[in-house]
């Protein structure tokens, strides 16, 4: 346990030396915060349509601070718990995804043969359609709502970690570690728990990190299709649908949801490039 | 290099089983009888007799595999079904669509690769000059920007507030104006990701002792780079321009939804809001099939390009 | 005049850690036709004088000294004259051929590029050329072998087409970074045989950690420590009555003479003992090594020492 401590610390450190990753980290901690404190910080409820303060521009009117949508609602207050909407989609869907993904992973490289080779048929199946296509189809038939796009990104998204935690357990499975723990009577499920996820687990914080930045932003898409949660949810990406009509007149609710978007995204990729970085050269990486 | 291709086809063969499997089955996790859905009238009423005849008709009435085998047949000899709505061939919707979006391809494609591979190639020749980190941060901003964000944000820029081109559509059978934005919008996107392929492959290139070898000899380093270099730093282009198809078609489904491009992206969108789950298999099965074939073109011209792989007896 | 002098040179890179001083003060002669063996541990330097000399460094590095090659100090010169003396007035022969050649050039092509570049012969008579060099590092079937590439030889043959490379443009210094490194023993022979052949009338600065290839190939042998040199002088000298502790634990640590090794290991090169930079692994400490820091002084006739034990 020891170890894993150090080892948590030098890779802390050595995350501070890349400024970045550093800038990501701390962008996603204050996204974090404000999706915490959404209801101390807005100014006003997110749902409340006032129809007499519609379409009211950023930095004029000092109650709603950005502005109003096309319902009166403050746009501010949306962004706000928006946050906590996208962010909880990513960790709903990474957790999950990397959840299935790691134990089909896992399961798949260890036993090989028939195993291995029906499991990673479904991955090829799962690849061989383009991402957005299958996740649009998946979405579109289960119904709109956060739930149907939940399940449709973990759909999608599952394959990476399969496809990280077998090549991982591939590599691990020659070492004389594991030979020695069987030796010593050690069962397959121990094994694997014990021996070989604890090595998993750098590729699988970079792949999640970045995976968090491909659902949020995968997640957006889907709802500005309209195929997300409905209206008066403040998504992110519902709310620069629903401001389209109105961007000739009134763009900072298309620019400012977008803006975003683009920001949380930005974090993750950073925060997993650095990681990467960190993470990936010091251990074997594999195919 | 033979043997490979043949492998890499039949490791293909149950996967794609199990594609055909998934598409079937999209109409029957469809909500809704298609056929009640079809033929419900604006007041809300269905007439039973004509839904069972539409059910016959569509072969809704016979056993599950039995369907499969029938659909799967029909797929082999290019019948995809006739959409719910229009009654047309699904097949040439499809072709027409993916028309469109072919076309919207290409030109993305060409506007992707002209930004992205002279700013790879720079970005690693004069690594960590502040050229080279303008470079990397506007392609960590290109890749995390949403595409409907930035296709948008042109459409205010050029369409809106300087009137140049038109907001949406397809003008006379996709004429330079109407593509334009759109074509930017992909291109750009697909552009951050290869600029940083492409800069992480010239700069792997440039750290071998084969550089430093030709530097030994006195080559000049504009020969250096053209010659030496690029050589190998483009082996993976085959694979960088296979990524961007992946980019750009999956990239399609909003970007033509924006523009009201009438390419497969947004047809199968359409098609989804409309219920048109006959169609939307169509395109589901359409795209797989060329996904999957352009990954296994991408994959074998990969190995063939590079010479030490094509003499590799694994 | 010597061929090519070296006086006083350092190669210093600084890094986050520190400045590394690869090469620390190095004064050496190389005359006309001799082969000058540098020997060495794999870090003291060895590899960073060579490409010093070639000024082939790119990364950021603290040069200082004078490097005079026939009476010129190649320090002084400008990009594209050091592009023109590197292939054609000294050339070298870099470690490690499987990954110095270009994987995706032909072989002959790779040679013929030298060949136009400095002796502006035209594609046909460079590449006739070219296949004469692969004749003449005893390649069989030249002109087919020239057509193809790096991965389709083996080894010991990619050496020779290393040292077909070097030798193209007929240049008068070549330095060898260790030519035999990495190949197994028959091999090893025939190149240092070839090498020995091919090189007779030019002068040769051969870079290696193998004792045996030295003592066969060359006339006079340096060894370096930690960045500078220690001892110097001709090979019998140098085998015979070596007189540094180092050399000693050197030539000891030869399976030949019973693989003893030396205690102790080579001092960071950010970090150096103050005084004697072997003085922590010496068993022939005295108190004054662990202060000053000794100079090179010439025991005898062209054997030169740099130790306080071993100049008393």
């Amino acid at each position: 346990m020891k170890q894993h401590k150090n080892q948590f610390m030098d890779i802390a450190r050595r995350l501070n030396e890349s400024r970045p990753a550093t800038l990501g980290a701390i962008i996603i901690l204050l996204l974090c915060l404000m999706a915490v404190f959404a209801p101390q910080l807005s100014p006003n409820n997110p749902n409340t349509a006032c129809l007499d303060d519609r379409l009211i521009s950023p930095f004029t009117v000092s109650e709603y601070p950005l502005g109003t949508d096309h319902l009166g609602r403050c746009v501010l207050s949306r962004l706000l718990y928006g946050a906590r909407i996208s962010l909880m989609v990513g960790i709903i869907v990474v957790g999950i995804s990397g959840a299935i993904g790691i134990t089909l992973g896992i399961v798949s490289g260890y036993y090989g043969g028939v195993i291995d080779a029906v499991i990673m048929r479904f991955v090829d199946a799962t690849l061989s359609f383009p991402s957005i296509f299958l996740a649009v189809t998946i979405a579109g038939l289960l119904g709109r709502g956060l739930p149907s796009v939940i399940i449709a990104l973990i759909v999608v998204d599952w394959t990476a970690y399969a496809r990280i935690s077998r090549g991982s357990v591939l590599s691990l499975k020659e070492k004389e570690f594991v030979e020695s723990a069987r030796s010593l009577g050690a069962s397959d499920r121990y094994i694997m728990i014990r021996h070989i996820l604890p090595n998993i687990i750098g590729p699988v914080i970079v792949i999640g990190t970045l995976g968090m930045a491909y659902v949020i932003l995968s997640a957006a898409s889907l709802s500005f299709l309209g195929f997300g949660p409905q209206p008066p949810t403040p998504e992110w990406g519902a709310m620069l649908n629903a401001g389209r009509m109105y961007m000739r007149t009134e763009p900072h609710l298309t620019i400012i949801p977008g803006l975003a978007i683009m920001v949380m995204v930005l974090a993750f990729n950073l925060l997993g490039d650095g990681l990467r970085d960190i993470l990936d050269p010091r251990k074997t990486v594999i195919e | 290099m033979l043997d490979y291709i043949l492998k890499r086809i039949l490791q293909l063969i149950p996967a794609l089983l199990l594609v055909s499997v998934a598409s079937f089955s999209i109409i029957y996790f469809a909500p809704g009888d298609p056929a009640e859905t079809l033929l419900t009238g604006p007041d809300g009423a269905v007439n039973p007799k004509s839904v069972e005849e539409f059910r016959i008709k569509m072969g809704l009435d016979k056993p599950l595999h039995i369907q499969y085998l029938i659909w799967l047949n029909n797929v082999l000899h290019g019948d995809l079904g006739y959409s719910y709505r229009t009654e047309k061939p699904v097949f040439d919707h499809i072709t027409t669509s993916f028309g469109a979006t072919f076309k919207l391809a290409v030109v993305s494609l060409i506007i992707s690769l002209i930004i992205s591979i002279p700013l790879g190639i720079i970005s690693a020749i004069k690594h960590n000059s502040a050229l080279d980190i303008s470079c990397m941060v506007g392609a960590s901003l290109g890749v995390s920007m949403p595409n409907f964000w930035l296709g948008l944000l042109l459409m205010l820029l050029f369409g809106i507030y300087l009137d140049w081109l038109p907001v949406a559509g397809y003008g006379t059978s996709g004429d330079l104006e109407h593509i334009i934005l759109p074509a930017l919008t992909l291109g750009t996107g697909s552009a951050a990701v290869t600029a940083r392929l492409m800069r992480s492959s010239m700069l792997e290139v440039l750290g071998q002792d084969y550089i430093l070898t030709a530097r030994a000899k006195g080559v000049p380093e504009y020969m250096v780079i053209g010659k030496h270099a690029l050589k190998n730093a483009l082996i993976p282009f085959v694979t960088m321009v296979g990524l961007n198809f992946g980019y750009l078609l999956n990239g399609s489904v909003v970007v033509e939804t924006i523009f009201g491009w009438p390419g497969i992206g947004r047809l199968i969108v359409d098609s989804i809001n409309m219920r048109d789950y006959i169609m939307v298999q169509g395109c589901m099965v359409f795209v797989a099939l060329l996904f999957v074939t352009v990954n296994l073109v991408v994959d074998i011209s990969y190995r063939y390009l590079d010479p030490r792989i094509r003499y590799e007896t694994t | 005049m010597s061929l090519l002098e070296i006086i006083d040179l350092k190669t210093h890179f600084p890094t986050p850690n520190g400045l590394v001083k690869a090469v620390d003060t190095i004064d050496m002669k190389v005359e006309k036709k001799e082969t000058f063996g540098l020997i060495g541990e794999t870090g003291c330097g060895k590899s960073v004088l060579g490409h010093s000399i070639m000024r082939l460094i790119q990364s950021e590095i603290v040069m200082d000294g004078r490097i005079i090659y026939k009476g010129k100090n190649l320090l002084e010169k400008s990009e594209a004259e050091m592009r023109n003396i590197r292939g054609e007035e000294i050339a070298m022969i870099l470690q490690n051929p499987t990954t110095s050649l270009n994987p995706v050039l032909k072989v002959g092509e790779q040679i013929a590029e030298a060949i136009r570049l400095h002796q502006h012969l035209n594609r046909k008579d460079a590449k006739q050329k070219a296949i004469e060099m692969l004749d003449a590092v005893r390649i069989p079937s030249s002109s087919q072998r020239s057509d193809e590439y790096p991965h389709e030889f083996s080894g010991g043959m990619k050496q020779r087409v290393m040292i077909a490379m070097g030798l193209a443009c007929d240049p008068a210094l070549i330095i060898a970074d260790e030519p035999t490194k990495g190949l197994d023993v028959t091999i090893k022979i025939q190149i240092v045989e070839l090498m020995k052949e091919i090189t007779a009338p030019k002068a040769m600065l051969l870079i290696t950690h193998d004792l045996g290839v030295a003592a066969e190939m060359c006339d006079r042998i340096a060894l370096m420590y930690a960045g500078e040199l220690v001892e110097y002088a001709s090979v019998i000298e140098m085998f015979g009555n070596p007189l540094h502790p180092y050399t000693r634990g050197f030539l000891d640590s030869l399976p030949v003479k019973g693989l003893v090794p030396i205690p102790g290991m080579s001092p960071s090169l950010i970090d150096l003992p103050v005084g004697c930079r072997f003085h922590p692994r010496c068993n022939h400490v005295m108190e004054i090594c662990r202060q000053k820091h000794p100079e090179m002084t010439e025991v005898k006739d062209g054997h030169f020492v740099r130790c306080f034990h071993a100049s008393s």
